[in-house]
Formats: C-alpha cells, structure tokens, sequence
C-alpha cells in the first residue's frame, strides 16, 4: 500500500490497482467547514489532472481533480450525508471515492508524504 | 423568546450578563429587536374595516382550498412600523461607505431618480407603437451615441439585463461569428485566473469547456501560457481589465494580437470600466466585444436598489451578429428593429429592450458629468485607492505593487500568527461602522480583502476608514485576537453560524403547535 499526494492537495492511498481518493488534511484546513461534495458515479472515467469531484465550503466552491486516470469503482455515500467528515476525518473516513487505476505509472510523479509537507510548508 | 403583542420579549432574554446586550428588552437603544411579521399575529385583527364575504355559490367545481392561507392579524400602525424597522436594518450606498471591492458602490446622484421618475420615460409600455414613443427611442439612441463614443466601438445592443447577461450575449456574438465561417471545431473559451467568477461560468453556460491560463507573480495574465493555449479549437478569451487585482492587464495589446492571429476573438469583462473611463478606449486595445455595468460604472450601484443593466458593444468583427431589438434613425424618426430580416443577428436577449428607467439613469449621469466629468471620475477612482492604499501598506500586506486601479487588493499576510483571519477583521469592521470589504476574493491571493471606494468618498471618510483598518491591523498584531473572534459586537445578530445556516437552513416559519391546533378547530 502506497499513499501518494498531488500539488492540488489530494491523496490517492493505492492498493493493487484500486485507489482511494481523497482531500488532504491541509486542504481542508483551508477550505473551513465543508457543506457540501459533489462526487462522481460509478463507472466514470477519470483523466489524471481532470475535474473529478467538487467541494463547497462556507468560504468556496473548489474543484477536487483526480490525482491518476482510472475508472470510479464506488463514491463515498456517508460524505455526501455528512460532508462535515472531510473537516473531521480528511485522510481516513473521509475519503471521496474508489478508482480502478488506468495507468499505476502515473503514481511515480506524485509526491510521498515527506515530499509533499515540504511542498505545503514551502508554498505557504 | 416569549414576545407580546407588540413584538417585544416579555421577559429579559437569556444570555444578557453581556454588559453590551444586557437590556431588558433586548433592544438596543432604538435600534428594535423585531420578531418575524408571523410571531406578531393577533388572531381577528385587521388594518382595515372589511364588509363580511357574501355566501355565494362556489364556481371552482371540485376544487377547494384545502387549509387556511394563514395570513398573521395585524393594525395598520403594527405594519408600518415592522417595514420600517426592518428598511432601517438596510445597509446601502446612501447610508455609508460601501467599500466592496470589484462592485463598484457610487453614489447614485438624485437628478437621475427624477429623470427616471418622468411619465415619458416611467410609464411606456414596449408594444405602444413607435410613433408614441419617439422620446424614449431618442434617449437609447443617445446612450447607444455615448456608450459607441467612450468604449470606440462600432455597435451596441442595450437589452442585456445586467453583467453576466451581458457576458452570454457577448459569448453567442463570438458563437455566431465562428458558425458563420463555417468553423465548428472551436470548443474552448480561455479564462485567466483573475478574471471575475461569472465569466467561466458564462463560457460553460454556452456549452464551452473552460481552461484557465494562470497568473504571473505580479497579479497579471501569464502571456506565455495564454499563447501556449492558443490554438483552432480556442473560440475566444474572456479576460476582465483592470482585472480583478485591481491591475491594468499592461500586455493587453499583445494578448488581442495573439488571440486574433489564432483565430479567437477578444471578449473582455467591463465590470471594472470605471477605472478608464474617459481615458482608455477598448476598441483600442483590439477587444471585440465587452459589456458594460450601467448600474455600476454610471451609477446606481445594487446597493441602491433596482435592477442592473448590461450593455454589450460590439467592433466591426462582430457587429453584424448584434441581437435585436436596436434603435435606427428612419424615414418618420426613430424605428425600432425588431427582427433580423435576413441579416446575421443571432437572436435576442430579451422580450423587450431592456431596463428603461436604467438607461434614462445612465444617460442623466453622462450629460450631467460631461465628458469631461466622466473622465476627472474614473481619476478620482483611481486615485482613492491609490491613497488607501499607500495609507495601509505599511501595516497590511499589499498582494501586488502599487499603483492600482480602481481598487486595492490586500492579503491576510499581515495576519501570520496571530489568530486572526480575513473573516474575523471584516466582522470587526462592521463594529466601527463600516460595511467590509469583499473578502476571499480574487482566489489568486491567500485571504484577499478587496477594497474599491470608487470617487464618491472625501478624503475624511477614506481618512476615517483607514484609520480604523490601520487601528484594528495594530490590535490584531498586538495579540488580541480573543476580540477578533467576538465580533461583531454591536450588530442585531453577533457572529452568525454559517456553516449551521449552509448545512441546516431554515428556510420556512412554521406556526407554533398552539396556533397550528388552534387554526384546526
């Protein structure tokens, strides 16, 4: 299992060929009290760097994008319910949906953990 | 809370050890805590003396109401005073300084309401024939002169309804023209980050896909990445100047070139027309198309209430697709066009020809500023926030250097570290007496705080504002940021939960159980 982060401020958590996506602890720092998400159906294709998902808070509407291309497997339906799961569990519960990864690949450009709180402490 | 029937709380309410709140009726001087117009009915009471309905025989068939409307018993005075109170609780142009950044909030001069009020322009009607009407069409023929005039451009249609309005028709001109030309390959509008929200969203409402061009470390459209994006599946570009920054897109010259040497076409967002007014034309600059806020750049602003009004003028590129209806000069005086007759027009915005009573305001201001009032306006605009400006950066972080346009952008930089946010500074605001400025907008910069004051404010009252920014930015950095996050102090409501409000909005008043049981016996 790898867990893989984006300049945009997701994380993918991979297993075999199935990710887990999500928004990023700091993202949600930023983005203040989630009220609503917006997630994709089953069966959607995804294109790496496309958007996947929205997010609207009470500051801003924000666009998720897919981290790696693949196939949507399922969407997290107790986020839709809930929304305000994505300010209190951002990295485990919270999570947005499942893909089937096109291209495993893709991961390589992203960055670890290490790499991307580098990123984050030096953009800001 | 227990009221009476006069709508005050019968008992002290909860929560007063506040020594701010704590008054015994919750009202806060004469400043009226006012329950909802529904919580003040008195069962039976009426304003007026009403005969009792006559029996007569219903003649809706099987159709019969099925509860009582539940409309609330009130006397006249009781009325009077709720809408009086609640008008009172309005915060507007006329009432103070309104610095809301890209909304330009100018003082609405009273000449244009009495102009707007004359019979001949207030009370026609859109099918009275032309010949009745020869005034009215004399007026937006003059606007349509005077808006050619200062934009250098070829055309105008005055029916848009207002900015995002104007936007769609804008975008539908640029549709038409690449449809006449036989090029259906063009699916995309480019937008740069600084332009204002509506525009992508007016490029995806006519079937666009949108693609961002970033930008540049000093607040502006990265040229590089636009020219990479160019190309013949690009329709057009949409790009707000000043931008949203409050910056002059200095390489516009250069972006209408390349952008016409792809084979696009130059829409540009006039929301912030103000800053040039007078002093740049935007035919000049290579834009073919762009619309113009009435209610903003000439006066009006929503805070003073009615509708808005989004002129679109057209260069020769695109002029032929220009909707109807428009006004020409005819063989018997002034016509109207009301369909295409054969010609490229692509349609029409509206049913009729869009908001008189704003165009009579916009003219009133043109020939009352004279062109040379026009242009000491757009000056006087631009060097007000140039001065807030200058008077704030040494304690506020300034996000691009200076000078601006029309407004100044700040971002919550000057707020590192101490707890204390661009929400928290904008609700202090409002406790020393002033609407905040737009907040978290443009997107571009982290915690933004927009301020325009637009010409119509004296130095006093910049001096004023700016020393309360300044005083407040001190008190933030000096550790206090417990006080921050109890603002605002002195409003009817104090911090409102917004995130209760967007998740569990309560958007209906429901009757108490005792009523609703009453209402069924």
């Amino acid at each position: 299992m790898t867990v893989k982060y984006t300049k945009d401020h997701e994380w993918v958590r991979v297993e075999g060929d199935v990710g887990t996506v999500g928004v990023t602890d700091f993202a949600q720092s930023q983005l203040g009290d989630v009220v609503f998400v917006e997630l994709p159906e089953a069966g959607r294709k995804l294109e790496q760097g496309k958007e996947a998902a929205v997010v609207e808070s009470v500051k801003a509407a924000s666009d998720v994008y897919a981290p790696v291309s693949g196939t949507v497997l399922e969407a997290n339906q107790a986020l839709v319910d809930d929304p305000a799961m994505v300010n209190s569990a951002a990295e485990t519960d919270g999570w947005f949906f499942k893909l089937t990864l096109s291209d495993l690949s893709q991961l390589d450009a992203l960055m670890d953990e290490a790499a991307y709180k580098a990123f984050v402490e030096e953009s800001h | 809370m227990s009221m009476n029937t006069q709508g005050r709380p019968s008992a002290i309410p909860a929560g007063t050890a506040d020594a701010v709140t704590g008054t015994y009726t919750g009202n806060r001087g004469l400043q009226i805590e006012e329950p909802l117009i529904f919580e003040q009915d008195s069962a039976g009471r009426c304003g007026v003396d009403l005969p009792d309905v006559p029996k007569v025989a219903s003649r809706l068939g099987a159709v019969k109401p099925r509860a009582k409307v539940g409309l609330p018993g009130l006397a006249e005075p009781q009325v009077v005073r709720h809408y009086t109170r609640l008008s009172q609780k309005n915060y507007a142009i006329d009432s103070g300084f309104y610095p809301l950044g890209s909304c330009t909030m100018k003082h609405n001069p009273r000449l244009n309401e009495k102009m707007a009020r004359l019979p001949g322009f207030s009370d026609v009607h859109p099918l009275q024939p032309v010949s009745t009407v020869q005034g009215a069409l004399e007026l937006m023929d003059q606007l349509a002169h005077w808006l050619k005039t200062l934009t250098g451009m070829a055309a105008v249609t005055l029916a848009p309804a207002a900015g995002a309005h104007g936007e769609m028709c804008g975008i539908m001109a640029i549709r038409s023209a690449h449809e006449a030309k036989g090029d259906s390959g063009r699916t995309k509008i480019l937008v740069p980050e600084s332009a204002h929200g509506t525009n992508p969203a007016t490029a995806a409402a006519c079937g666009y896909s949108v693609d961002a061009i970033p930008a540049t470390a000093d607040g502006r459209v990265d040229l590089e990445a636009l020219k990479a994006k160019l190309g013949p599946d690009v329709a057009g570009l949409m790009l707000t100047n000043p931008n949203t920054c409050g910056l002059f897109e200095r390489d516009i010259i250069t972006i209408a070139e390349a952008v016409h040497a792809a084979g696009a076409y130059f829409y540009c967002d006039g929301a912030n027309f103000n800053a040039i007014v007078g002093r740049v034309r935007p035919a000049d600059l290579g834009i073919d198309v762009m619309h113009i806020n009435l209610h903003k750049t000439f006066s009006t602003p929503h805070g003073g209430g009615g509708p808005g009004s989004g002129p679109v003028v057209f260069a020769e590129s695109l002029a032929p697709f220009i909707p109807v209806p428009y006004v020409t000069h005819g063989a018997n005086g002034f016509a109207l066009v009301e369909n295409a007759g054969g010609g490229q027009a692509f349609g029409r915005m509206k049913a009729f020809h869009g908001q008189m009573g704003m165009f009579v305001r916009a003219l009133a201001y043109m020939l009352s500023h004279g062109a040379d009032g026009l242009r000491q306006a757009s000056g006087d605009a631009v060097l007000n926030a140039n001065y807030v400006m200058a008077r704030l950066e040494d304690v506020m972080t300034a996000s691009f250097d200076g000078p601006c346009m029309h407004e100044c952008l700040f971002d919550d930089r000057f707020l590192k570290g101490t707890g204390v946010t661009t929400l928290d500074m904008a609700k202090a605001l409002i406790d020393e007496g002033f609407h905040p400025m737009t907040m978290y907008f443009p997107l571009v910069v982290h915690g933004a705080l927009l301020i325009e004051p637009t010409e119509t404010e004296s130095k006093a009252s910049l001096d004023q504002f700016v020393d309360a920014l300044r005083a407040l930015a001190e008190r933030a950095k000096s550790g206090d940021a417990a006080y921050f996050q109890a603002a605002p102090r002195l409003t009817p409501r104090r911090r409102l939960d917004e995130t209760a409000a967007a998740r569990k909005p309560v958007l209906r008043w429901t009757p108490p159980v005792a009523a609703e049981a009453l209402a069924a016996e």
